[in-house]
């Protein structure tokens, strides 16, 4: 950064503009990728709709109300009919999007921040450190997700907190191998020899340079992670594992529809998946556009 | 090559042990330890203390760990609670179906995706790779069992050419003498994996397209179909049998959502059933297996890309 400041270099404003800063880089390569775009406006959208629209659309998502069941839409004050139970569609996706959206914002970025140091530490430490840590990454990698999942939600009830818990439980593992395969090859960059050599520590080495190094792949995988636990809950909801009623979440609107597929009750199947699609692919999107922009600024250096 | 190999296979025989270990562990964390689980909540502390103690519950925890690999290596995985049967026999009953449909599912993705990733990577930023590009993501972020419903709601109620239930016979042979309810399972299962495997194939022939042989080979005046079907196809294959390798656990994951949406009584629904009626060891003993196979098959994928490609040997 230079030490003049703006006002006494009438010439720097041009300089700068010409050869933009890296930050400023990231977010042009960024926007203009209009699918990345698109995920963004679509995830806002969503979340408006989760969390302003039951102040503008108030209803009863706790009590059942069995002479209003399975309304088609269209009925009076039910935009989308009612489910089986007698609850307003619309009011029902507000509150089971919280849910999803809640607890796969905490299960992704819990299972990056534990993975991220996993990783970290198995790659700048190496050797047999490194061997033992991986190998646990392989044998959980090995049980497939679900499976998990199903044995442990068999085991505990899950609330909230616990699908929370356990998601990021199965989900932390590839942000760990991610993360190690960066931290093998900047433990051995100039910097950190350097910093090694003046006598610092392990500790400060993994958070003050490979971490902050690793910031870019960190955060696209965080944004795939928050992806696939929203789909995670659902499949739990399908295998009927997830939050005891009146909570609710898509996946758990969605299976529940299944069983009115034989009467055509449609409105209590698509608008849920749909929502999964839309937010889970939002992600994808965004996911899609930072990698790119972070790719701009490796290039940079 | 051999020393390839040998660091490979130890290395697997490390994670299958830390595998048996986590199953274990999942055992010990049953509430109320395993004899809970087993006598049900009726079971007198009297029963519960007899249990432990014919059972070796009452020994140090690596004691019993020991014991359960020795049990193991008998074959012995344990009784269902539930339907009275060894876990192994059920097992052996549920397994090969659940391989058949996983099997076929597999070879109509990669005969579906293969092409369509060429296609996309030859036709790049033409409306034809919009198109896929988008099925594909939208394929990816929709739960199986969204677009089970849809096929089951298109094909078995609007248009009812099949039916919604796979074929429920216990012999292997009545899968292919009512093979017209395997055709939606096994559609489902495809899809997902066509979404991910033409978008790692379209990026691959993107990266060989570009490669110095194929200038090589369009200064010598081959055509562009000889090029693409001699030399781009051949190299971007090679990692599709790793990419095979490392969806294994997906693939299993995918049967489980796939065998309980239709009935199909493979291991997946064995699973599911467990998990409804806390049937551990059973839960237990598919984990453990599903487990194994995902060791073992990373293992061979691993060993026969070697074979294809003799880059690998020599970087390892």
């Amino acid at each position: 950064m230079s030490v003049i400041s703006p006002a006494v270099a009438p010439g720097h404003e041009e300089a700068a503009q010409a050869t933009p800063s890296l930050a400023r880089r990231t977010v042009q390569v960024f926007t203009r990728n209009k699918l990345a775009l698109a995920g963004v406006v679509v995830l806002v959208l969503l979340l408006l709709f989760c969390y302003v629209g039951p102040l503008v659309h108030p209803t009863d998502q706790v009590h059942t109300d069995l002479s209003q069941a399975s309304l088609a839409p269209g009925a009076p004050g039910h935009l989308l009919g009612t489910t089986d139970l007698g609850y307003d569609l619309v009011g029902r996706l507000m509150v089971a999007g919280q849910s999803s959206l809640e607890v796969g914002l905490a299960a992704g970025v819990l299972a990056t921040l534990f993975g991220t140091v996993w990783g970290a530490v198995s790659g700048y430490f190496g050797g047999w450190v490194d061997a033992v840590m991986m190998r646990v990454t392989d044998a959980a990698l090995a049980i497939p997700a679900m499976f998990l999942l199903v044995v442990v939600s068999a085991i505990i009830t899950p609330s909230k907190t616990i699908l929370i818990l356990i998601i990021a439980a199965v989900a932390w593992l590839s942000p760990a191998r991610l993360v190690r395969g960066e931290a093998l090859s900047l433990r051995d960059r100039e910097y950190v020899q350097a910093m090694r050599m003046m006598g610092g520590g392990g500790a400060r080495a993994v958070f003050r340079h490979i971490v902050p190094n690793a910031i870019g792949t960190v955060i696209v995988n965080a944004t795939f992670q928050v992806a696939d636990a929203i789909l995670y809950v659902s499949y739990l909801a399908f295998l009927g594992l997830s939050i005891p009623p009146p909570a609710t979440d898509w996946g758990s609107m969605l299976s529940s529809g299944i069983t009115y597929t034989q009467n055509g009750y449609w409105w209590m199947i698509f608008p849920a998946g749909i929502a999964i699609v839309l937010v889970v692919g939002a992600f994808n999107f965004i996911g899609d556009g930072l990698r790119d922009a972070f790719e701009v600024r490796l290039q940079k250096k | 090559m051999t020393g390839f190999l040998v660091k490979r296979l130890l290395q697997a025989l490390v994670v299958l042990f830390l595998v048996t270990i986590i199953v274990f562990l999942l055992l010990h964390a049953l509430p109320g330890g395993p004899a809970r689980a087993i006598l049900g909540p009726k079971g007198t502390p009297q029963q519960i203390a007899h249990f432990n103690e014919v059972q070796g519950y009452n020994n140090p925890l690596p004691v019993q760990y020991w014991d359960y690999l020795v049990r193991l290596f008998h074959g012995n995985l344990g009784e269902s609670y539930k339907l009275n049967e060894s876990v192994s026999s059920l097992l052996g009953q549920r397994l090969p179906k659940t391989l058949i449909l996983t099997v076929l599912a597999t070879i109509v993705a990669v005969a579906v995706a293969v092409p369509l990733g060429l296609l996309q990577a030859v036709r790049r930023g033409k409306p034809a790779d919009y198109l896929l590009t988008a099925g594909a993501f939208l394929a990816y972020a929709t739960p199986v069992f969204f677009l089970g419903l849809i096929l089951i709601i298109v094909f078995s109620q609007a248009i009812p050419i099949f039916p919604a239930e796979a074929p429920q016979g216990t012999s292997i042979g009545s899968i292919f003498s009512g093979f017209s309810g395997m055709i939606l399972p096994i559609a489902t299962m495809a899809l997902g994996i066509i979404a991910m495997f033409s978008r790692y194939m379209r990026s691959a022939t993107l990266d060989n397209l570009t490669e110095e042989y194929v200038r090589t080979a369009m200064a010598k005046g081959q055509s562009s179909r000889r090029i693409l079907a001699k030399h781009v196809l051949r190299n971007a294959l090679i990692p599709l049998v790793t990419l095979l390798g490392l969806y294994l656990p997906t693939l299993f994951s995918g049967a489980l959502v796939v065998e309980s949406m239709f009935n199909y009584p493979g291991m997946g629904l064995l699973f599911w059933n467990a998990a409804q009626g806390s049937d551990f060891p059973v839960l237990l003993g598919v984990t453990l297996v599903v487990g194994v196979a995902t060791v073992v098959g990373s293992l061979v994928t691993d060993i026969v890309y070697a074979v294809l490609d003799p880059r690998i040997r020599s970087v390892s």
